[in-house]
């Protein structure tokens, strides 16, 4: 277990030395559109290819949007589901309360 | 039995300094001091409150005077400053006066309630980690008087930064945390960003430098006196700040 995390925590360190978050996501972006010009180019060839042409060649714009859906989605169902804490708020005024009554008491003036 | 007695040695050795900067904080001083005795005092964590002060001109510091009085100067220990500067510069101030080996950072303001001090000192023990920090989106966590328009703010910068930095942190912007001392100090040297997005950077630097973090889901109660701030400048610093973040770590 105490050497797979090693293992682990050496990665992390190689891959953080090596690659910032902007360059892996330009080497994702780059293989993703190397794959996506090579079937829309005709250098990979096959039936399959050929019949879906107009599907593949909207994909990135359809991944896109759908990615798009699925942002929207999340932050508003975070949002929606943002804990209110009346509980919390209420506690605090209460011991707001208390707790000027008892530094006045001790004579603290402010 | 024998356990209990080696834990509680352990125990005894740490020791927690709460810093508090404070800027025009006269009302709530009292009571934020009031509350962390409340919830420390008698628990067996020895701990110190270090407030620092910048000149406030509502006569803060007179107050915080008053406090250390009534409860003593262990307790309550007062390192003002002349002027208003930075957060981070307010950290290393009290970091170099702190006789405890574990800093407690929160905000005076009362958005930060001592009461999770305790788990925030719990969870640290549990794994040992160098930071603990408070959350606001994990499951128990919460704020309290936001609008839609501010919880959307908060989610959608919240989600683009889990998406660009994939932190493994939920939540980055808070600042209510626990630090080993030398971490802090650490981190602290090698952030450049001001502001409250300082405390978005001091969490990716700690990551970069393979820091563990543990997380306590907390409540948020938005500042019960005082205006909040969430303005345009606000959003392109942490824009900025998203960005810098992204395209070097």
């Amino acid at each position: 277990m105490i050497l797979i995390h090693k293992i682990s925590n050496l990665n992390n360190i190689v891959l953080h030395r090596i690659m910032t978050k902007l360059l892996e996501w330009v080497s994702a972006a780059s293989a993703f559109f190397a794959i996506w010009y090579s079937l829309i180019g005709g250098y990979v060839k096959h039936p399959m290819i050929e019949n879906n042409m107009d599907v593949i060649l909207i994909s990135p714009i359809f991944f896109l949007i759908l990615f798009g859906v699925y942002a929207v989605t999340v932050v508003l169902y975070r949002v929606f589901t943002f804990n209110n804490c009346e509980a919390a708020f209420l506690e605090l005024q209460k011991q707001i309360k208390e707790a000027n009554t008892e530094l006045t008491a001790k004579g603290l003036k402010w | 039995m024998a356990a209990t007695g080696v834990d509680s040695e352990i125990t005894k050795s740490d020791k927690y300094s709460i810093l508090l900067p404070t800027y025009n904080e006269r009302e709530n001083l009292p009571i934020i001091i009031w509350l962390i005795i409340k919830y420390l005092d008698g628990s067996g964590i020895d701990f110190e409150v270090i407030i620092i002060d910048d000149g406030s001109p509502d006569g803060t510091i007179e107050v915080a005077k008053q406090l250390q009085n009534l409860y003593g100067s262990n307790k309550i220990v007062l390192r003002p400053r002349e002027k208003k500067l930075g957060l981070g510069t307010a950290y290393i101030h009290g970091i170099k006066h702190a006789t405890g080996n574990f800093i407690i950072i929160m905000d005076a303001d009362l958005s930060h309630h001592p009461k999770f001090i305790p788990e925030f000192i719990e969870v640290q023990k549990e794994n040992d980690y160098d930071i603990v920090t408070g959350t606001r989106y994990m499951n128990g966590g919460g704020v309290y008087g936001w609008d839609f328009k501010r919880k959307l703010i908060s989610r959608g910068a919240n989600f683009l930064t889990q998406m660009l930095l994939r932190p493994g942190v939920s939540d980055l912007t808070g600042s209510f945390r626990l630090y080993k001392k030398d971490v802090l100090l650490k981190l602290v040297e090698s952030c450049v960003s001001k502001g409250y997005v300082f405390q978005m950077e001091m969490i990716i630097r700690a990551r970069q430098l393979n820091f563990s973090i543990g997380e306590v889901p907390i409540t948020f109660v938005d500042r019960v006196y005082g205006e909040s701030k969430l303005g345009g400048t606000e959003i392109i610093q942490f824009a900025k700040a998203l960005l810098y973040l992204f395209a070097t770590t």
